[in-house]
């Protein structure tokens, strides 16, 4: 209490979503959700959370109107968070937020309604960032990815994603402190599909503690063998994230750890090209992959 | 005159859902519950390989994917003819994986979505201890910034100021034992939410002594959390709100598919032995074998369309988002025509007409100590204490199942997909009864249903105009207040609509409820 704390308004909304992103989230350890939530996370600076359907207080019309006031009172203030892809077949009735003045909004007139006055967007998740599973074929909602729907709602706004089924707490939580420490990331800190390239510089398989199996010859053929899990389907040779050396909740495990294929979640490409996902798939692929997300 | 109370979005739970209740004479004459999202999983599982079923379906939810995973486990297991071959190893380790989501779960629920119904959290703005969470939770209510913990239902708050505090500790305590049970779970399960270890034929990770170790002593903490805080801290909540006993009953009809396999050599998941027995009770009287065979579902008031009431796998999704007649996404399941409810204290309930001597020692002890009756166990604060109940039974069983795992033995079958093939798995989760049903063709996926529990306790009305269990829940409850209608929220949530999560608590302001008009 002793120095000035700015806010920093941030509103988090999800549409086509499974709360995946939002309970990784709260694994976070340094910072806790508590410092997340109420205290300065960055010193100085306190995000203030003003809506959150799964963490919030309130519920009904006054929350909804928290929104619709968000993007009427601090235009080009708030951080806008987007979790979820975003259903826009059949005008986008799908997916609806909640109600104000007896009339239901859909996550469509959302989205567009606050990223048009946001700062700038964060999309975290697959689904937000490239569509994820529900834009799986044949896509019976017309699930769109942020940037697509923003390029086609012509809305021209700052876009970072954060992918993974669902991303690393560290990862979410990283790209706002840099945002709050050093400002929106500059082009050269994002890779082509605006990715953080702190944590999604590297090729998992590049630094895969089995990738001494890969090298060796010695492959796993049946579920629970130890080796390289590329022969079972393990999509690491194509996946960019820092998984092999962050690991997950705690430094516990992550999927490889355990004997499980990689099944590339964090990749444009997931899950309908990287399917199926307990199988192999071939040199031809790989360097499709490679020209494709690099 | 009536009034219309409309709650959308229903926050703190598991996605997006409304509800409605016309209120005349202070009670709800007519409710409805909506979920206002859809995916279209069933179409987009079509065609797709059928061991992509157990990655895609936990997608279906963060918070409780696991069960998801066990599901369709189950459900390929089956299909493939593996059910009766996963190894011991690979049963036990399921187990394990899936009982640290429940833990996981119900602790969230308890203190994260559901303690700011009955917790003032502005009591913290005095405190004057030598707690630093609780002193930086006072700084931050002097900032002033209050989201998102602003606005709020104002009133029914009724705990001394420092009984308040000390609510507002454990609900920053369960953070951490919430975010343990899924590092616990991340030994055996690779990573959390989403595991990556568990597919059909077991398990893919080996147990090791580390593993057993270290999953022990995470496990102690949380039983510890269990025991002397989760538990007295429901108690404290039915003794200062104890006409809660009285409100939100169901419909009585209760179902479980029981949970926690014990033994791994019956192919049939109705019989199989289950630490959670699988059944149906109605009225509180006697058991009655469960027949998976009687479940259809209806889609008269669902967002689909028309068909008559058919079983899982005859079931077409066919989204027709404007229907007349409609007014949610979820359809309406139904065991022999009629309504069941699902979750703990259906799974309590069934476990105890089946004679489950732990579950019944327990639950007896419950309701004597608690001074109340078997029946009112019906009710909002009786979903909160079966819950409770399932945590600690859970967590205590887990500590005894992880000495059975032995390193260095099988963790998975071996198979082959067959070319054509049916599947059904059906296990309890953290909130009850789920299904999964697939048809293989060519080796793909030609048909895949699920029918999950907020689909049993949340569904609409169906064609002979039965409410569904939330729905039932509502009717007849008399509303104190209009504006701040705690008693719909808090009868809503009892039911844990599946949810997410997270964090503090508190505001101020008085607030306007949802639409509130006139019909």
């Amino acid at each position: 209490m002793s120095s000035k704390v700015y806010e920093i308004p941030a509103v988090y909304i999800a549409g086509a979503a499974c709360s995946g992103c939002s309970v990784s989230l709260i694994n976070t350890i340094n910072p806790n959700v508590q410092n997340l939530l109420v205290d300065p996370v960055i010193p100085g600076k306190h995000v203030s959370l003003r809506f959150h359907a799964t963490i919030m207080a309130g519920q009904g019309e006054p929350v909804m109107k928290v929104l619709r006031d968000t993007a009427k009172e601090i235009p080009g203030e708030y951080v806008l968070i987007i979790d979820g892809s975003i259903p826009t077949g059949e005008d986008g009735i799908y997916c609806t937020l909640g109600e104000i003045d007896g009339k239901e909004v859909t996550m469509m007139e959302m989205a567009a309604d606050l990223a048009k006055k946001a700062l700038a967007v964060l999309a975290v998740g697959t689904c937000s960032s490239f569509g994820g599973i529900p834009s799986g074929e044949p896509n019976p909602t017309g699930a769109k990815s942020v940037m697509e729907f923003l390029k086609e709602q012509k809305i021209d706004k700052p876009v970072i994603n954060i992918p993974g089924c669902p991303p690393h707490p560290d990862w979410i939580v990283g790209t706002i402190a840099d945002i709050l420490i050093n400002g929106l990331p500059t082009a050269d800190k994002l890779d082509e599909v605006l990715r953080p390239k702190a944590f999604y510089g590297e090729l998992i398989h590049d630094n895969c503690p089995r990738r001494g199996f890969f090298d060796a010859g010695q492959f796993a053929r049946n579920t629970g063998e130890p080796g390289c899990l590329y022969e079972l389907g393990c999509k690491g040779p194509y996946s960019y994230a820092d998984c092999p050396n962050r690991q997950w909740n705690n430094g516990t495990n992550w999927c490889i750890g355990a004997g499980a294929q990689c099944i590339g979640c964090v990749e444009p490409d997931f899950h309908d090209q990287l399917a199926p996902m307990f199988q192999k798939i071939g040199e031809d692929d790989l360097e499709r992959f490679k020209i494709k997300t690099r | 005159m009536a009034t219309k109370v409309k709650i959308d979005p229903l926050t703190r739970i598991e996605g997006h859902m409304k509800i409605e209740a016309t209120i005349d004479g202070g009670e709800v004459k007519d409710a409805r519950c909506a979920g206002t999202l859809f995916r279209g999983f069933e179409i987009i599982l079509k065609g797709r390989d059928p061991r992509d079923a157990q990655r895609i379906t936990q997608r279906v939810c963060g918070v409780c994917p696991t069960v998801h995973g066990t599901a369709a486990t189950l459900n390929l297991d089956s299909a493939f003819g593996i059910a009766n071959k996963v190894p011991d190893n690979g049963r036990v380790m399921r187990n394990l994986i899936l009982g640290a989501n429940y833990l996981q779960s119900h602790i969230l629920h308890f203190y994260h979505l559901t303690a700011l119904d009955y917790v003032d959290v502005t009591a913290v703005a005095d405190y004057s201890g030598d707690d630093p969470a609780l002193l930086s939770v006072r700084d931050f209510i002097a900032r002033g910034e209050l989201a998102p913990f602003a606005p709020r239902y104002e009133g029914d708050y009724r705990f001394a100021k420092e009984v308040n505090q000390k609510l507002v500790k454990h609900y920053l305590m369960a953070l951490e034992m919430r975010r343990v049970a899924h590092e616990m779970l991340t030994l055996f399960g690779g990573k959390m939410p989403h595991n990556a270890a568990v597919v059909p034929g077991g398990v893919t990770e080996q147990p090791t002594i580390d593993k057993i170790t270290g999953f022990l002593w995470r496990l102690n903490n949380i039983r510890y959390f269990i025991d002397s805080v989760y538990i007295p801290d429901v108690v404290a909540v039915a003794q200062t709100y104890p006409d809660y006993f009285g409100i939100g009953d169901g419909p009585g009809n209760f179902l479980s598919y029981g949970v926690f396999d014990l033994d791994g050599t019956n192919p049939d998941y109705a019989k199989r032995e289950r630490m959670f027995q699988q059944g149906t009770v109605k009225g509180l009287s006697d058991l009655a074998v469960l027949d998976p065979s009687n479940i259809t579902e209806s889609v008269k008031h669902s967002w689909y369309e028309d068909s008559d009431p058919v079983r899982p796998l005859e079931q077409e999704t066919k989204p027709a988002a404007r229907k007349k007649d409609g007014y949610s996404w979820i359809r309406s399941p139904r065991y022999e025509g009629e309504v069941y409810e699902v979750g703990p204290l259906a799974r309590w309930v069934v476990s105890y007409f089946a004679g489950n001597k732990k579950v019944k020692d327990t639950l007896d002890a419950c309701v004597s100590d608690l001074g109340i009756k078997l029946e009112d166990l019906n009710s909002v604060l009786g979903r909160h204490a079966a819950r409770a109940l399932d945590a600690k039974v859970v967590a205590d069983s887990m500590g005894e199942w992880l000495l059975e795992l032995n390193p260095g033995e099988p963790v998975c079958a071996t198979y082959e997909i067959p070319d054509e093939s049916e599947g059904m798995g059906i296990v309890d989760g953290p909130r009850g009864s789920l299904g999964h049903w697939i048809r293989i063709k060519d080796k793909v996926i030609d048909k895949y249903q699920l029918v999950v529990p907020t689909t049993w306790n949340g569904g609409p009305k169906d064609e002979k105009g039965q409410y569904g269990p939330m729905e039932q829940a509502l009717l007849g409850t008399k509303v104190k207040d209009a504006a701040n209608p705690f008693e719909l929220v808090r009868i809503a949530r009892s039911f844990d609509p599946c949810l997410a999560c997270s964090v503090h608590t508190l505001d101020f302001k008085g607030s306007e409820i949802a639409s509130l008009r006139v019909v």
